[in-house]
């Protein structure tokens, strides 16, 4: 029992880290209709500036606890400072082009970025464990867990729950909601289609440095770390439907469920796992489990 | 007559002025180590510090004996740096673009890299030194001419953590293994495995854990682990995975309830410190680092590297070293031989079966037809003492207990029970 439990439990945590990458890109998507591929290196940086941060915090000797809001910090810093900067100053230009192109656009601002956080940070990693550590561990049967995976858990749900009260019960999300159904019509309607992409790249952005700053305590920041998460993420916003958070948040269950079964009971097949659950999902559902209906234009 | 003769005497002049010109002329080496990519910090950028501080120290003649001759026997040396990073099919087209501008290549961190190149070498016909790649299968799957290594493959590092972890611990029943899904971490796996198997018939294996290459996150595959009851785990990673492992699979007792074989962690010695727990053992792909001899070649190695980079050299830094100091005793060997300015042939001559001392000891090129080096193998246990992490417990094991004879395949030498 407390075998399965762990497998549940490890899923759960594979799936948390999930949504919160997928949860930006699929917001973005959406509303915009741009497969952001830049998102994985918005996480990188996310992962980057928190380490910074953080081991700043650590070696100026100020109280372990502060560490987290170092993660804070890096997040706000990410998505205020690489959100606009992306959207004003590059994806503004190239709206009402062909989908292709602008996933293109997002591609080159992709590889710079890379290319950026090498300049910046070089090629070593950056280790910043402190906050995984701090909590304390939890047992589950006779596994020790560090409390770090709940706070991770926790900030996923609380980040879903937000998103979706923003999106359904305020004012401004449902103007985006409008905006997601049906740009043209929302603009007509006097609806500053404008300011809402860039509310809404920003809010992606912060996501995606809300991913890497979590992630951060967990891993070693190494260069590269983007392109894993670009390809894991995508294959959750498919299996959810592409624009969908609901669906961003199932999906990333039943890739981090699948992943973490794989690994306990069928090693060799954990890297063909995911993509497998992502074919069954698209031949069963082509558009993805939660793909809105589109629009019908006369 | 005295025209004649003068004429002669010039052209005799002409032709050794030539000559002396060229023994001047600097050798131009390709150098190819990873700039960029998870592999840089690790390996790659260490590799090339190597690389341009013992090209300096060898033009200035300031490498101690027997490599004390400046330059290449007084010819000085030029190193053309290139990066690693692209894969294999990149890696081809640079080094044909390489191969043209260079005398002499030395490369290749990555073991898809090495087997891809090692062909196109040979097709090229330009002498190539492998430097730090760790599959056996480039000599025991083909012969070459053009191509050298001068670091040890990779079985004598699993070998040598089956022999030391069984020494140490003869009640090891089962073991585990977490190592990333690809050339290396399937031959380490299988190398361990079977040197385990062959040394403790009956051993059983618990769970093989392959990982996709820098997943970063290993939070499944620790719980499996935990769950395993294997006595021992074993795992060839390296980079950030391999820190990502120890940073989360200490807070968990991964150490603690398993002996932990990290058999390429030499690396992480430097980066994590006492994050790495007690009794964990590491391996340094061979005698290098904090595994090298105390000799005066590795003294004037470790500090020059520590005084140029504020940090002390890794295995990386230590196998570039060696490539370097065994072309220049390849060299310097064919010049002693009767060739003032050698040319390829004569220096793959001189290379082939050739000894030389290295900064971890002493390079014998006695596989693979002579082209394939061995060296004594070291391996120890981390131990933390007032907060710096140190090796206790070091063992070496010399060369022939630990690689295979020559014309042996590794895989069937361990399988026929390791046998001299």
């Amino acid at each position: 029992m407390s075998n399965f439990a762990a497998v549940v439990f490890d899923g759960v945590v594979y799936s948390s880290w999930l949504f919160l990458m997928a949860a930006g890109l699929t917001l973005i998507y959406g509303v915009m209709r741009i497969l952001n591929i830049a998102h994985g290196s918005l996480y990188a940086l996310g992962a980057y500036t928190a380490a910074s941060l953080g081991g700043a915090w650590i070696a100026a000797g100020y109280a372990p606890a502060g560490s987290f809001a170092m993660l804070a910090l890096a997040v706000l810093l990410v998505g205020a400072v690489m959100g606009p900067l992306i959207e004003r100053g590059l994806l503004k230009w190239m709206y009402g082009k062909d989908e292709i192109v602008l996933l293109l656009v997002t591609y080159a601002v992709f590889l710079i970025l890379e290319d950026a956080i090498k300049l910046v940070w070089g090629v070593e990693s950056k280790l910043f464990s402190e906050p995984y550590a701090l909590p304390g561990n939890f047992a589950i049967g006779a596994l020790v867990y560090p409390v770090y995976n709940l706070v991770l858990i926790a900030v996923a749900v609380v980040t879903g729950l937000a998103l979706s009260w923003a999106l359904y019960y305020t004012r401004q999300g449902k103007l985006l909601l409008a905006v997601i159904h049906d740009r043209e019509m929302s603009a007509a309607m006097g609806i500053n289609v404008d300011r809402v992409y860039l509310a809404t790249f920003t809010l992606g952005a912060m996501l995606a440095g809300l991913g890497g700053a979590l992630t951060a305590p967990m891993i070693a920041v190494s260069p590269g770390i983007g392109v894993e998460v670009i390809v894991l993420s995508f294959a959750v916003v498919v299996v959810g439907g592409l624009g969908s958070l609901g669906g961003a948040a199932l999906g990333a269950l039943m890739v981090g469920l699948a992943r973490s079964v794989a690994v306990r009971y069928w090693p060799e097949g954990e890297l063909f796992i995911i993509y497998f659950v992502m074919a069954l999902v698209l031949i069963a559902r082509p558009k993805g489990l939660f793909s809105a209906p589109e629009a019908r234009k006369i | 007559m005295n025209r004649i003769i003068h004429a002669a005497l010039l052209a005799c002049a002409c032709v050794l002025a030539a000559g002396a010109a060229l023994a001047q002329q600097p050798l131009r080496i390709g150098v190819v180590t990873f700039l960029s990519g998870p592999a840089a910090g690790p390996f790659g950028v260490p590799a090339r510090n190597g690389f341009e501080l013992v090209a300096e120290m060898t033009n200035a003649g300031q490498v101690p004996a027997p490599h004390n001759t400046k330059g290449f026997g007084g010819r000085p040396i030029e190193l053309v740096i290139i990066d690693e990073a692209g894969g294999p099919q990149k890696q081809v087209a640079e080094f044909r673009n390489l191969a043209q501008r260079v005398d002499v290549v030395i490369g290749y961190i990555s073991s898809g890299d090495c087997l891809a190149i090692a062909p196109v070498a040979e097709e090229l016909r330009k002498l190539t030194v492998l430097f730090d790649c760790g599959t056996p299968r480039i000599f025991e799957d083909a012969t070459y001419k053009y191509v050298f290594r001068t670091g040890p493959s990779g079985t004598m590092d699993n070998v040598s953590a089956a022999l030391y972890a069984l020494e140490r611990n003869p009640n090891i029943r089962s073991i585990a293994g977490i190592n990333q899904n690809y050339a290396w971490g399937q031959d380490s796996w299988t190398d361990f495995e079977a040197a385990m198997k062959a040394l403790k018939p009956g051993i059983e294996v618990k769970t093989s854990q392959m990982t996709k290459l820098f997943a970063g996150q290993f939070g499944a595959e620790i719980s499996t682990l935990l769950s395993s009851g294997a006595d021992l785990v074993h795992s060839s990673f390296w980079g950030g995975d391999l820190e990502g492992l120890v940073l989360q699979g200490a807070p968990r007792g991964l150490f603690q309830k398993h002996l932990v074989v990290l058999s390429a962690g030499e690396p992480a010695i430097n980066r994590l410190g006492a994050r790495i727990p007690d009794g964990t053992i590491i391996g340094a792909r061979g005698p290098f680092g904090p595994f090298a001899p105390d000799n005066d070649l590795n003294r004037w190695f470790k500090n020059a590297f520590q005084e140029r980079y504020a940090l002390p050299p890794n295995y990386a830094a230590y196998k570039a070293t060696n490539a370097l100091l065994g072309l220049k005793a390849a060299y310097e060997k064919a010049q002693k031989a009767g060739a003032a300015t050698p040319n390829q042939d004569q220096i793959i001559a001189a290379f082939e079966n050739l000894s030389f001392d290295g900064v971890g000891g002493q390079v014998r090129m006695a596989l693979g037809k002579g082209h394939q080096a061995v060296m004594d193998n070291a391996i120890g246990t981390a131990k933390t003492v007032g907060g710096q992490l140190t090796i206790v417990d070091l063992k070496r094991y010399p060369a022939e207990r630990v690689n295979p004879p020559e014309g042996l395949k590794s895989e069937a030498w361990i399988k026929s029970g390791l046998k001299k």
